[in-house]
């Protein structure tokens, strides 16, 4: 951390992703449901701000990580945000995902049910929040505000599709909250702290009591991180949920997953990379991670329609991501990592063309309002006045979209899905090949083909195949959405060099937990400003 | 006290988790609550049983002593989170109730759904 005064200002950097989403979010809950246009405008500017934000910290995070002191109080008492390069990669994901969902919403969606915006960046905030606390405690509060806003982003359009499916995924992660709490406070029962760094300072001491004690706290978090990251026997409810959910919801919460990834990465790595507990529970994330890609792969074969191949999709993209961290090889994590943002991107924009292609399907439109007070009939005015600005050759520009979702999420050459699926072969093959190397290898192979297959044949039956259904109508900021998540998944392959060499100095970083330990802690040492 | 704290929680835990699994949406809501008052309980016992500590370190006290504040901490924002958060699962549940006309947790009663795949009778 940079100790001088004079670069105070962007010091502050690190807690803006927490910060201006939950400002914002709390204006715009005072303000007129009428005043759609300023709340559009005002989130979209947040959201921008939000991209620039961690950009600036991907490229800051270089060295270090960047500590935030809240209250500038020191590290094991006080409450600090610490971006790495792990954290600044996620937050950079989370935004330009946020951002494409976001302006996809102006076209239709931000205007079927109140409050849209709001809870938007409420679940923006919960998802930088826990990309960047530096405590388990804190961790669940921005978790929760992630769920609570998520809750009311898959109940957004209303229906009955959307209640049932909201009643089941509401249930289960209320339970799996509780198993959060109960893990918490096993750790604290045991260790006596709840910092992520004080408690990897601890583990790495050799005398420490009640180890299996601490060992069943760290497997019963694991258990709700799993649950959020859909592994497989604790994962049913993500298809259903995904596929009910709003496109630009869906879209969204696609990066939801992908926390509960980013808590088992950094978790693991903090705390059992080395010390008393080394390679704790890394066997059953291989076996959840291989079981999670095998049931994706049957369970996009068998999909009928996009949005639950979509939501498999995830489910794949978070197995592969697991069942890298459970083989223990650097090189392979470094290509997970890469391969989970590619992918993410991908499924998310999957999400919004399958909400394109299907259309006037009845599960996806709205139907009776909850709250009748505050519902406004969302598509009428809208399907009145989109005459003339519809944008032209759509069936054209959707095939070449999908044919870009296919290609990154099956992991066929030219695009960034095969990089990062060679990436991990290559990291797997460096050292000695193990036995879950080569069931991690075999995996990656069959879920390439088993999501191909599926993505073919539902790309063909809904863009060639004549039928009876109108033409697909592609607004111009649907288009601005896809094309923004499509490009990025061609920066990523075209910079595939860089991309790949920022996710191995990534994982270098996360195989020192003493660094960060000492980015933490010595910075509270130190006494400097922040 | 160990026995009764401890007797209360898994009491509770058991009452909660049987609810659950029961299936009826109100009856779910229930288990939930229980269940969250097992854990509650459970994180405020983590801090160790103690009566009549004081939980702030005064001048010249013994460590040994001291309630430790931080799990008590950690239970009030657990309590308020879960407080919201079952209350909006309970207008979720209302909402399923009136739009669905069931308050199973499918949406739909179990016998209404048996006849629809016409399985031919041996």
């Amino acid at each position: 951390m940079n100790a001088s005064a004079g670069s105070a200002w962007s010091d502050h950097l690190v807690v803006l992703p927490v910060v201006l989403p939950i400002a914002v979010a709390g204006m715009m809950f005072l303000m007129d449901e009428r005043r759609r246009r300023l709340k559009a405008g005002l989130s979209l500017a947040t959201s921008l701000v939000l991209l620039a934000v961690s950009l600036l910290l991907v490229v800051r995070a270089g060295e270090s990580a960047l500590v935030y002191r809240l209250g500038n109080w020191a590290a094991p008492y006080g409450i600090v945000l610490v971006a790495d390069r792990l954290s600044a990669l996620m937050l950079a994901l989370a935004s330009v995902l946020g951002l494409c969902a976001l302006v996809f919403s102006f076209a239709r969606w931000g205007r079927a049910g109140p409050r849209f915006h709001g809870l938007f960046l409420l679940l923006l905030m919960g998802v930088n929040g826990a990309f960047l606390t530096g405590d388990l405690f804190n961790l669940f509060v921005f978790f929760e505000v992630m769920l609570a806003a998520s809750y009311g982003l898959v109940l957004h359009g209303s229906g009955e599709v959307r209640i049932r499916a909201g009643l089941g995924y509401i249930a289960v992660n209320l339970v799996a909250s509780l198993f959060f709490l109960v893990g918490v406070s096993l750790i604290y029962g045991t260790m006596g702290t709840l910092n992520m760094a004080d408690l990897a300072r601890r583990l790495a001491a050799p005398q420490m009591g009640e180890a299996a004690l601490f060992e069943i706290g760290c497997a019963v978090l694991g258990i709700a991180f799993l649950i959020k990251c859909s592994a497989w026997p604790l994962g049913f409810w993500l298809p259903t949920t995904y596929a009910a959910a709003s496109a630009p919801a869906a879209a969204i919460l696609a990066i939801l997953s992908k926390v509960g990834i980013y808590v088992v990465v950094r978790l693991s790595l903090l705390l059992f990379g080395a010390g008393q507990s080394q390679g704790f529970g890394r066997a059953w994330i291989l076996a959840a991670g291989l079981a999670t890609m095998a049931y994706g792969t049957i369970g996009i074969l068998a999909a009928r329609d996009l949005t639950r191949a979509a939501g498999y999709a995830v489910m794949i993209s978070s197995g592969t991501v697991l069942a890298a961290l459970g083989t223990g090889s650097d090189g392979a994590l470094a290509g997970a990592l890469y391969y989970l943002v590619g992918s993410t991107f991908a499924a998310g924009a999957l999400f919004l063309l399958a909400e394109i292609l299907q259309r006037g399907r009845a599960a996806t439109e709205v139907h009776q309002p909850v709250f009748a007070d505050e519902y406004r009939d969302p598509f009428a005015d809208a399907d009145a006045t989109e005459i003339g600005r519809v944008f032209p050759a759509a069936v054209a520009i959707l095939g070449c979209f999908f044919l870009v979702c296919t290609v990154m999420l099956a992991g066929i050459p030219p695009l960034a899905g095969f990089v990062g699926k060679l990436a991990m072969f290559t990291g797997l093959a460096a050292g000695p090949i193990t036995a879950s190397a080569w069931w991690l290898i075999a995996a990656l192979t069959l879920s390439s083909f088993g999501t191909l297959m599926p993505l073919v044949r539902l790309g063909i039956h809904s863009l060639w195949v004549p039928g009876d259904d109108p033409l697909p109508v592609l607004r111009p900021t649907e288009f601005a959405a896809l094309a923004g998540l499509l490009a990025s998944c061609l920066v990523l392959a075209l910079w595939g060099g860089p991309a790949l060499a920022y996710a191995d100095e990534t994982v270098r970083w996360l195989a020192q937990p003493q660094d960060y330990v000492r980015a933490v802690l010595g910075a509270g040492l130190e006494g400097a400003g922040s | 006290m160990e026995i009764v704290l401890s007797l209360g929680i898994g009491v509770f835990a058991a009452s909660g988790i049987w609810l659950m699994l029961r299936p009826r949406t109100f009856q779910v809501v229930l288990g939930i609550s229980l269940l969250s008052y097992a854990v509650n309980l459970f994180i405020f016992a983590m801090g160790r049983l103690t009566v009549g500590a004081p939980p702030v370190l005064g001048a010249g006290a013994e460590i040994v002593s001291v309630d430790d504040p931080v799990p008590q901490a950690l239970v009030l924002t657990a309590l308020v989170i879960g407080f919201a958060l079952t209350a909006l699962f309970l207008v979720v549940l209302l909402a399923a109730r009136g739009i669905t006309g069931s308050d199973h947790v499918d949406g739909r009663e179990p016998h209404q759904a048996e006849p629809q795949p016409e399985t031919p009778h041996p």
